[in-house]
């Protein structure tokens, strides 16, 4: 049985005249996969901010299955996200550009430094050790994403398909439950999208994350998601399997326009 | 009574207007390419020293004098801008910020230097110097409202500036241009608009203005080489009025400047020094983006 | 040139990275411990401003340089450090605990100061804090029943449970022992969590939140850190100087410690003292040339200001990357020779986009 880990219910926002989402309910399953799919415009990424708590909704909840139980997520501040176990990427790349990927990553493992001011001034041997933990955890996730190349390296004289990776990285020294992607794949040529849709199912086979993502590339939709929530102009149009979700005449009009250029589009689950 | 309050507020005004004229300047500036320009206090004193120099040393008659002052202010700040300020565009705010306190600097120890005219303060023999207009009161002039004619053409002047420049923002395509290039300099490129010229002639327009700020000024403070220091003031009220709004600007240097007036008088010593910050710091508790700024947020 | 193998974590975290930092930061500390025996009083004394502003510059670059909060009225931390200094020193109060009040109340006020950091960012943060600069410099000069107002306040000599350092070179040591405690406290906040944290809202506020850092927490931290370093610095100062007026914390003194900053090289600790041994340097070695000037240009009163202005406009357009920066250029160069390329510090050309949208 499996649990849900995140539900929205009826969440809409609004921006001054724009009603960016709209009524949007869906809930996310443990150990998962969920995209969601639409148009440019259609407010996934917005669905994102509401659920990083960049945005307030104007209307409905979040529910999230918390480590210490439910919990309402729109009554959390930002920055309690992540240690909620929530970890996000950013469309546009949002990395510390005058630091090392190293750097970057170690601000990943915030959430699980536990010294306070005073030790950190003297560098007591406890904190040495926590340095040592947090760097070793970095490792890891370095290992798993084949960034030793760039450990050093800062971030402004990397070029885009490196930064998204370290960007994804970087999510994932938090030791998230829950992975929000947002277009992991843009940007990316075709060997790098097959890279990404790779360790996607890594990450969710060997690290248990369940995974929340934005994505267009339609071909790594259907190799990785096990749901799919199809969205267009902030609503819901529909919610099933990728195959189902492709295949729904709403979806197809919202996207392609018209029914005729479907079968080519159609591409076999993995 | 009532003449006291009458009093004390046109002196705020016209002392508003100055504030409000150098922050012009600011916003200008800010608008058009989103430096800020800590120099335009300096290019104020530069101007009237200008004006000065035309009118003394030159022997230019008085309006002649006021015209050269402020074209040659404005060429200037196209200089200023093309050999100081255009190399450095791109790199972060707050260097450029640095450039611009260095400028004034430059600018206050190069008058400084000057040998005798530099550290003495000077007067402007400007026509209406010393005028006093009197309504009410008695033949003797006793209760009588006194207006001081330099702060009421202070407030003409200002008031005849700010229409011509909203003219020329509204039904001009300079005003879109520059809004386009301090947006997304690269993208105001690619559309044709010659961001390079566009940004000379708004550091000209703004020094300009600093100019006829200091031309109006120099009658009331009298000119001397840290005459700039007033420009510390201009920064409150731009951001009062909200930094990227040019009537902002305006209506935000009346607001310190009537109540810099007002404070001189009625509250103890020192405060009238402080109120301009003062009332800063409570409109950045109460409204962050000033009275008329806009909220932007980032897109993620 | 030296490639550094490391087969350990320690080997990353550690302060000296591998044998040349121990050897010539070794040899450092060993000059500076020799200085008076090296140097004439006069030089000491400037020696020991070069510490005084050091500590105030590590403070300073800590905000602005790490955090990206700008401050323009940094003087008025200076001036809290240096008055509370000196007026617990009248009452009696021994240097340590003096010195611990200084920083405490320093801290304090930054606290407030940093306010506004909250709600507002970049222009309007350093106008706010402007504006912080003057409302308690004209404190100082209206509270006269505590500082003296602009009469002045005298400061008594430093005063530790007996023992008084009363000569440059006793004063100087303890100038040297408190800068090397403040140093390495920076150093090992910017290589722990807190440090992080602070780069992190320097570069992207809205990541640094989603990565978990509390923003408002950590700049007011930054402020607190950054106003109690300045205070430490002042209470030096007052001794030093033993005389203090409110005119000597402000507007200039506020520019000149940016100035400090930004040509020391923003965003190093390197750059904190580089920056204080240029402000301290400059006006000894304009005094050194003035003889070798025209008499008019060398009396004017007017040539420090050029000389500053023209220095700040020199490195903000040739050398952006402060004296550090060009410290790392030279020093790569020397690694490198004959490999060094030309192009290799050079930053890519960025487009100016919308700071108001960051």
């Amino acid at each position: 049985m499996t649990t849900s880990l995140l539900s929205a219910q009826n969440l809409s926002v609004r921006f001054g005249g724009v009603l960016a989402v709209n009524n949007v309910s869906f809930d996310v399953r443990e150990g998962e996969v969920f995209t969601l799919i639409g148009p440019n415009g259609a407010g996934k990424t917005t669905v994102f901010n509401l659920i990083s708590r960049i945005y307030t909704p104007t209307q409905g909840t979040i529910d999230y299955a918390g480590p210490q139980g439910p919990i309402r997520l729109t009554d959390q501040p930002p920055h309690q996200i992540a240690s909620l176990g929530i970890a996000r990427t950013f469309q546009n790349i949002e990395l510390f550009e005058h630091a090392t990927v190293l750097h970057n990553l170690l601000v990943g493992r915030h959430t699980h430094s536990r010294s306070n001011l005073l030790s950190e001034i003297f560098f007591t041997p406890a904190v040495r050790r926590a340095e040592i933990e947090a760097r070793e955890q970095a490792e890891r996730v370095i290992d798993f994403l084949d960034l030793q190349h760039y450990r050093d390296t800062m971030i402004a004289g990397l070029p885009y398909g490196v930064r998204k990776v370290v960007e994804l990285a970087r999510a994932l020294c938090t030791q998230p439950r829950l992975l929000l992607l947002d277009e992991p794949s843009s940007g990316l040529n075709v060997e790098e999208t097959d890279d990404m849709a790779f360790w996607i199912q890594d990450i969710k086979h060997e690290l248990g994350i369940t995974v929340l993502m934005v994505e267009h590339d339609m071909s790594l939709v259907s190799k990785v998601s096990d749901r799919v929530l199809a969205m267009n102009q902030g609503e819901v149009l529909a919610m099933g399997t990728p195959r189902e979700v492709q295949g729904d005449p709403g979806v197809i009009e919202a996207y392609l326009g018209s029914v005729d250029d479907v079968s080519s589009l159609r591409r076999e689950v993995a | 009574m009532l003449f006291q309050v009458l009093q004390l507020l046109i002196s705020g005004i016209a002392q508003g207007c100055i504030y409000g004229l150098i922050a012009l300047g600011f916003v200008l500036i800010y608008k058009a390419t989103e430096t800020v320009s800590f120099a335009q206090g300096e290019l104020m004193m530069l101007g009237a020293f200008g004006g000065l120099a035309c009118m003394t040393f030159l022997g230019f008659p008085f309006w002649i004098s006021v015209i050269s002052a402020i074209a040659a202010m404005a060429v200037f700040g196209m200089a200023v801008e093309r050999l100081v300020i255009r190399p450095i565009l791109g790199q972060p705010a707050f260097s450029i910020v640095m450039l611009t306190i260095g400028i004034g600097y430059v600018a206050r120890g190069a008058v400084t230097m000057i040998p005798a005219i530099g550290t003495e303060t000077h007067t402007l023999a400007v026509p209406y110097k010393d005028m006093i207009w009197k309504f009410g009161g008695n033949e003797m002039g006793i209760g009588a409202l006194v207006v001081n004619v330099e702060q009421v053409v202070v407030i003409v002047c200002t008031a005849l500036l700010c229409a011509l420049l909203f003219v020329m923002f509204r039904y001009s395509k300079l005003g879109i241009a520059m809004q386009a290039s301090s947006q997304n300099q690269l993208a105001a490129y690619y559309m044709g608009i010659p961001v390079r010229a566009l940004n000379g002639l708004v550091w000209g327009l703004a020094a300009a203005v600093a100019a006829i700020a200091g031309l109006l000024l120099a009658p009331i403070t009298f000119i001397h080489a840290n005459m700039g220091f007033i420009g510390l003031k201009a920064f409150p009220a731009a951001v009062v009025g909200g930094f990227g709004s040019l009537p902002g600007a305006i209506i935000g240097g009346l607001i310190i400047g009537v109540v810099e007036s007002f404070s001189g008088f009625y509250l103890p010593e020192g405060f009238k020094d402080i109120a301009a910050y003062i009332v800063v710091l409570l409109m950045l508790m109460v409204k962050p983006n000033g009275l008329f700024g806009e909220k932007l947020r980032k897109k993620v | 040139m030296r490639f550094i193998f490391k087969t350990d974590y320690d080997q990353d975290i550690r302060l000296a990275k591998h044998g040349g930092h121990v050897f010539w930061y070794g040899l450092l500390c060993v000059l500076l411990a020799a200085a008076p025996v090296l140097l004439s009083e006069y030089l000491l004394a400037q020696l020991t401003f070069i510490l005084i502003y050091g500590i105030v510059g590590l403070g300073l670059m800590l905000l602005a340089g790490f955090t990206g909060l700008f401050s323009i009225g940094h003087a008025a931390f200076l001036g809290v450090g240096a008055y509370t200094q000196a007026v617990f020193t009248g009452m009696g109060v021994p240097f340590p605990i003096a010195l611990a009040l200084a920083a405490l109340l320093s801290a304090a006020v930054g606290i407030v100061v940093g306010l506004p950091a909250l709600r507002v960012k970049g222009i309007y943060l350093g106008i706010a804090t402007l504006s912080f600069g003057f409302i308690v410099e004209e404190a100082f000069a209206r509270w006269e029943s505590v500082t003296g107002g602009n009469a002045g306040m005298s400061v008594g000599q430093v005063n530790i449970f007996g023992w008084v350092a009363d000569s440059g070179t006793s004063f100087y040591f303890v100038c040297l022992v408190i800068a090397v405690l403040c140093t390495l406290a920076c150093i090992n906040l910017l290589r722990t969590s807190t440090g992080r944290a602070f780069v992190a809202i320097r570069d992207s506020e809205i990541s640094a939140q989603s990565m978990g850092i509390h923003l408002a927490y950590y700049k007011t931290l930054s402020f607190a850190i950054s106003a109690a370093l300045a205070g430490i610095g002042g209470a030096l100062y007052a001794h030093q100087i033993r005389f203090l007026s409110p005119d000597q914390f402000n507007i200039i003194q506020s520019i000149d410690l940016l100035l400090m900053v930004v040509i020391g090289g923003l965003g190093s600790i390197h750059g904190a003292f580089l920056g204080a041994i240029f402000l301290i340097g400059l006006p000894q070695a304009i005094s050194a040339v003035k003889d070798y000037l025209p008499e008019a240009i060398a009396q004017a009163p007017g040539l420090k200001a050029v000389i500053y202005g023209a220095v700040l406009i020199a490195f903000v357009l040739f050398e952006p990357l402060g004296l550090y920066g060009r410290w790392l250029k030279v020093r790569t160069y020397l690694q490198l020779f004959p490999f060094y390329r030309k192009g290799m510090f050079k930053r890519q050309k960025s487009f100016q986009k919308s700071d108001r949208l960051k």
